[in-house]
């Protein structure tokens, strides 16, 4: 692990001022993004990773905000910036937005203009962050077209978006949000709405693009399939709060937290068939409404494991149980539960 | 409409539905006049046997016509073409294809729907025991007090509150909302099931919960499920048998041990290996071939093998012959090659 | 449907909350509510339909009421205090009276307030008769003078010494009537034409809707001139009444009946419909209980945007003289009475019926927006 963060996000804050009370979207995250390295963010609906993904470009939709922590986004060579502190309508959180740190997102059609050909949106793009000349731009545009596998690039400038499949219109998403070589790309589940096999060429390409790039990577997913394959570190949210995270290979095969020992569980493994009558192992009740926040440890509701009395009412602490893994539970909690620590009850 | 048993194929005992050459195609209207310039073949051929008390799933990528074959099964569109015997509680076969609204009536019961969208179909505007009773009433409860129990008793089996009867949809979740919609479907004693995508929209955790749910009511009532889906982990997970579908025709049938083992049909391996799985080492261990190009038009399909242009076996024959559906081993695959090719299936290495 | 029996009241007893027990109703007043111009604008329409329906009762005279020696009054104001003949300070209702005298120039007579003189006012006086709904017989106004005898202008009068506060009430019901009947009956032709269009669709959707952009490319104000201008001076104002009513709803129908062919297009394959199918429910019992009370709460907010329209195509076509035409009284009525520049020079108070047009179309305005955000309570 590289020394100093790219993006380095601490006690994150979003909330929505409601009339109905305060949601907490993301209540205290702590994050680090390294350098061509993929951080994926895994949690169910309504777990604020979203919203933990807009944040960190400042484009929460009203009434929401970031009201605490920071995110500090270090690019080399360059002086760190707080991003949370930033104006979300400035100059210097647009000068970031796009050129340093790109995002992209679940559904392409919404996020390409349908009247403007890819072409135009794309050169429009690469002259508003560069001082090039048009022809230097389009030349560029062609160039991010064809890194991205799509054939026939200078043709395809001249298409509009809804002359394109999915994966096209995905893979010109990724093109438009690296033309300006960002050294952050946030992916907000860019491939749920895709089919398996455009999913896995478009997984292959934002790998094939990290590594030619070196860029560090942002994976916002509810997919563990689609974490196993891409990412280096993982961060597992729950109703707004990262209650495990750490290297894919921990959090995997020693998880900690029993939200993600319940969440691996779950979910029905490719390869290996079930008997007949054994059952997958699902979690109890439902995600609480995020205006109903249970007190304590927000997964004591549905957790197995919990101790009435104290998961219920104190917050559970952030531990480092191995290098660079950390889980927010009581039940692993050496001061708690003795020595008996990963040894679930 | 041809009411008439069919009489050529004795139905096995254990036969339920028989399906024959079934086509379902959508005319391409272009122009002021609305003039048909094309059809998009959504369903285009399709002949398979569903068994009683099996689930069979249907497998296939967006626009492979696996929804509207569906649609067909449960009547909410008439086919073009072809056949659908169901074989009723007596046993003789009746084509329900082409029957019109009336005729049809005495089937709904039978056959049944679980839609994917838990929201979109749930009237917002009645209550759940309006929307669950619903059909009870169509097929003969008429005593309110008879039809609140019921009701009662079908939320219990699901796993909801029987109290919440007198609610509207808002004030469910979208997994409390989809067990509304299984005891809906489950309200009148069906035998046959159709499920669309109807754990698709469900976090993961839910889905288990979903799944769980439907195997218990599978045992307990003796359903018949017809699984659509495009995820192959709970496919696996659910069904006794597999039909992969790929531009309006079925190109793979089989037991699903066969199926997810030794896939027979190219497009099947390159479905099985495009699927991410939970297991960072054997996901990182090689990179699978991926399938290149895009899914095949329905409206324009290929020549020959519609899979033949992205497949990595394609030879002339794919491009010029169009293969049957045809026996091969213990499955029914509709590819030139697949005695010849030695394709990669996915094997319990998980730990 | 409801369905009451003991067995559910024990368990709504046992139920803590009503959680989710809130019917499409009630969730659509509760949004409604929240929007407090519309919340307003519902008192202030509701005000003005109370005027219409009762003018004969809140208008202190009728209408056609002169009285050659108040021409051109200027507004009386109402006062609470005066001053008795006996130098005290007395409280009660009352305006003052004026001295007139002719200009010598221009011989035009001139009115000057003259505070001595106390016309006492009340409410619930005694006054002309008239019959209510042109029903009830009855003599009760709202407001008026104790002694009816004695000038009582609150608006003013106009050129024949008329009251302009009991004109402007009875145009109220002309043209707030023309505003509902007009759009009953765009309504009816825009529910069934609409409906025939999106449910069968086909050619007949085509059909209809060829007819509706051909309407809908016609310019209007000239259709409605030659239109109105076909009525026979003859006629009777209540038939001249109801043919401009029905001029203008020929139009109206058109946007009403795009509306529900719309709703019923993109709900007829809708999974609850489809759902409803299955459930082997007839198509007359889909239309009526799964369509239908779905798009009424938007129809009705469609209906209250579309009622300001009618009423400024009666104003205007009365207004240019070619639609409602006197005796009748409606705001584009009075409003011709008021149009020249004498009038906005000397007698500015004649332009009330255009100030209650605005109040009346900006508040139903903002009605109908608030009904058609509330009438998706679950967004």
């Amino acid at each position: 692990m590289s020394d100093k963060p790219l993006l380095s996000i601490r006690d994150l804050q979003v909330q929505f001022a409601l009339r109905e009370g305060t949601i907490r979207a993301v209540d205290g995250v702590d994050l680090d993004a390294h350098s061509g390295k993929t951080l994926c963010i895994v949690g169910e609906s309504g777990s604020g990773k979203s919203m933990l993904a807009r944040s960190l470009l400042q484009i929460v939709a009203s009434p929401g905000r970031v009201t605490g922590g920071e995110i500090l986004f270090t690019r080399p060579g360059q002086p760190t910036v707080d991003i949370a502190r930033l104006d979300p309508t400035g100059k210097p959180i647009r000068a970031v937005r796009g050129r340093d740190i790109a995002m992209i997102f679940q559904e392409p059609m919404n996020s390409l203009s349908p009247i403007h050909s890819v072409g135009d949106q794309l050169v429009e793009k690469i002259l508003l962050h560069h001082r090039i000349g048009k022809a230097a731009a389009i030349d560029r545009a062609v160039n991010a077209l064809d890194k991205v596998g799509i054939p026939n690039p200078r043709q395809r400038l001249n298409s509009y978006p809804f002359e394109l499949s999915g994966g096209m219109r995905q893979r010109v998403m990724i093109a438009m949000a690296l033309a300006c070589e960002p050294a952050l790309l946030i992916a907000d589940e860019p491939t749920t709405a895709l089919d398996v096999t455009t999913q896995a060429n478009i997984l292959d390409l934002i790998a094939d693009l990290q590594r030619e790039l070196g860029m560090g990577v942002v994976f916002i997913t509810h997919d563990l399939g689609v974490v196993a394959e891409i990412a280096d570190e993982v961060a597992v949210v729950y109703l707004g709060r990262v209650v495990e995270r750490g290297p894919v290979e921990e959090i995997f095969y020693n998880p900690q937290h029993p939200y993600t020992l319940a969440l691996l569980s779950s979910i029905p493994k490719l390869g290996a068939r079930r008997a007949r009558g054994q059952r997958l192992r699902a979690i109890e009740g439902m995600v609480p409404h995020p205006l109903n926040r249970p007190k304590g440890c927000p997964f004591n509701t549905r957790c197995a494991e919990a101790r009435a009395g104290l998961c219920d009412q104190v917050d559970p602490r952030n531990l480092e149980l191995a290098p660079g893994h950390f889980a927010a539970c009581h039940m692993r909690d050496p001061a708690i539960v003795g020595d008996a620590v990963g040894v679930s009850a | 409409m041809n009411v008439q048993p069919t009489l050529n194929a004795a139905p096995g005992p254990e036969l339920l539905m028989r399906v024959k050459d079934l086509k379902v195609h959508f005319p391409i209207k272009r122009g002021i006049l609305k003039r048909t310039v094309g059809h998009v073949r959504a369903v285009d051929g399709i002949s398979l046997d569903i068994r009683a008390g099996e689930t069979l799933s249907i497998v296939g990528e967006s626009g492979c016509g696996k929804t509207t074959l569906g649609q067909a099964l449960v009547r909410v569109l008439e086919p073009t073409n072809g056949s659908i015997d169901y074989f009723g509680k007596d046993q003789t076969g009746t084509d329900i294809a082409h029957l019109g609204e009336t005729e049809l009536r005495p089937y709904r019961s039978d056959i049944r729907m679980i839609f994917q969208d838990p929201f979109a179909s749930l009237n917002a505007r009645r209550r759940v025991i309006d929307i669950i009773g619903e059909s009870m009433r169509n097929f003969g409860v008429r005593d309110e007090r008879e039809l609140e129990s019921q009701v009662a008793a079908l939320l219990r089996k699901v796993g909801l509150r029987p109290e919440y009867m007198n609610r509207f949809p808002y004030a469910f979740s979208g997994g409390e909302r989809q067990r509304i919609g299984i005891a809906r479907a489950l309200a009148v004693h069906p035998r046959l099931v159709v499920a669309d995508e109807c754990v698709s929209a469900l976090d993961v955790s839910i889905q288990a919960q979903t799944l769980n749910l439907m195997q218990d009511l599978q045992e307990e009532f003796a359903l018949t499920y017809v699984f659509i889906s495009h995820d192959l982990s709970v496919v696996e997970y659910i069904s006794d048998r597999v039909a992969v579908m790929y531009a309006g025709r079925v190109v793979e049938l089989s037991d699903t041990e066969q199926l997810f083992a030794a896939p027979r049909h190219p497009y099947t391996a390159a479905l099985l290996a495009a699927v991410p799985r939970p297991d960072p080492r054997s996901a990182r261990a090689k990179r699978p071939a991926r399938l290149k190009g895009e899914v095949a038009d329905p409206a324009n399909r290929p020549t020959g093998c519609a899979f033949h242009p992205r497949c990595p076996y394609a030879t002339d024959r794919c491009e010029a012959e169009d293969p049957q559906l045809r026996s091969v081993g213990s499955s029914l695959v509709a590819c030139h090659h697949a005695e010849e090719l030695m394709l990669k299936g996915v094997t319990v290495d998980a730990a | 449907m409801t369905i009451a029996t003991q067995e559910s009241e024990t368990i709504a007893q046992n139920e803590p909350s009503s959680v989710g027990m809130a019917t499409q109703r009630q969730l659509i007043w509760t949004k409604f509510t929240e929007h407090k111009l519309a919340l307003a604008s519902l008192v202030v329409i509701g005000l003005i339909y109370l005027v219409g329906i009762f003018c004969e009762f809140v208008a202190p005279r009728s209408p056609e009421h002169y009285d050659s020696a108040y021409t051109m009054l200027a507004p009386q104001p109402l006062k609470l205090w005066y001053t008795d003949d006996a130098g005290q300070t007395q409280f009660g209702l009352h305006v003052t009276g004026f001295s007139s005298q002719r200009d010598p120039n221009t011989l035009r007579r001139i009115f000057a307030p003259d505070e001595s003189v106390i016309i006492p006012v009340s409410f619930f006086v005694q006054g002309q008769d008239y019959k209510l709904f042109n029903l009830i017989p009855a003599n009760i106004h709202l407001i008026g003078a104790v002694d009816p005898s004695q000038p009582f202008y609150l608006l003013g009068a106009d050129r024949l010494g008329r009251d302009v506060l009991s004109r402007v009430v009875y145009g109220t019901r002309i043209s707030t009537s023309i505003g509902l009947i007009g759009v009953a009956i765009s309504l009816v032709l825009g529910v069934i034409l609409g409906g025939i269009s999106g449910y069968f669709g086909g050619w007949v959707d085509n059909f209809i809707q060829r007819v509706i952009e051909f309407i809908m490319s016609v310019p209007t104000i000239p259709l409605w001139m030659g239109l109105a201008a076909a009525i026979p001076v003859t006629w009777s104002p209540i038939m001249v009444y109801l043919i401009i009513t029905m001029i203008i709803s020929l139009i109206g129908w058109t946007s009403l009946a795009r509306e529900v062919r719309g709703r019923f297009m993109s709900w007829r394959n809708e999974p609850f419909v489809v759902a409803a199918r299955l459930d082997g429910t007839s198509q007359m019992t889909i239309i009526g209980r799964h369509l239908v009370p779905g798009f009424v709460s938007h129809i009705i907010a469609s209906v209250t945007l579309a009622i300001p329209a009618m009423i400024i195509a009666e104003t205007s076509l009365s207004f240019l003289g070619i639609g409602l035409r006197p005796p009748a009284v409606s705001w584009g009525v009075l409003l011709q009475e008021a149009q020249n520049i004498r009038s906005l020079a000397e007698a500015p108070w004649l332009l009330t019926p255009g100030v209650l047009v605005i109040i009346t179309v900006l508040a139903l305005n903002f009605l109908g927006d608030g009904l058609r955000d509330a009438a998706d309570p679950y967004t």
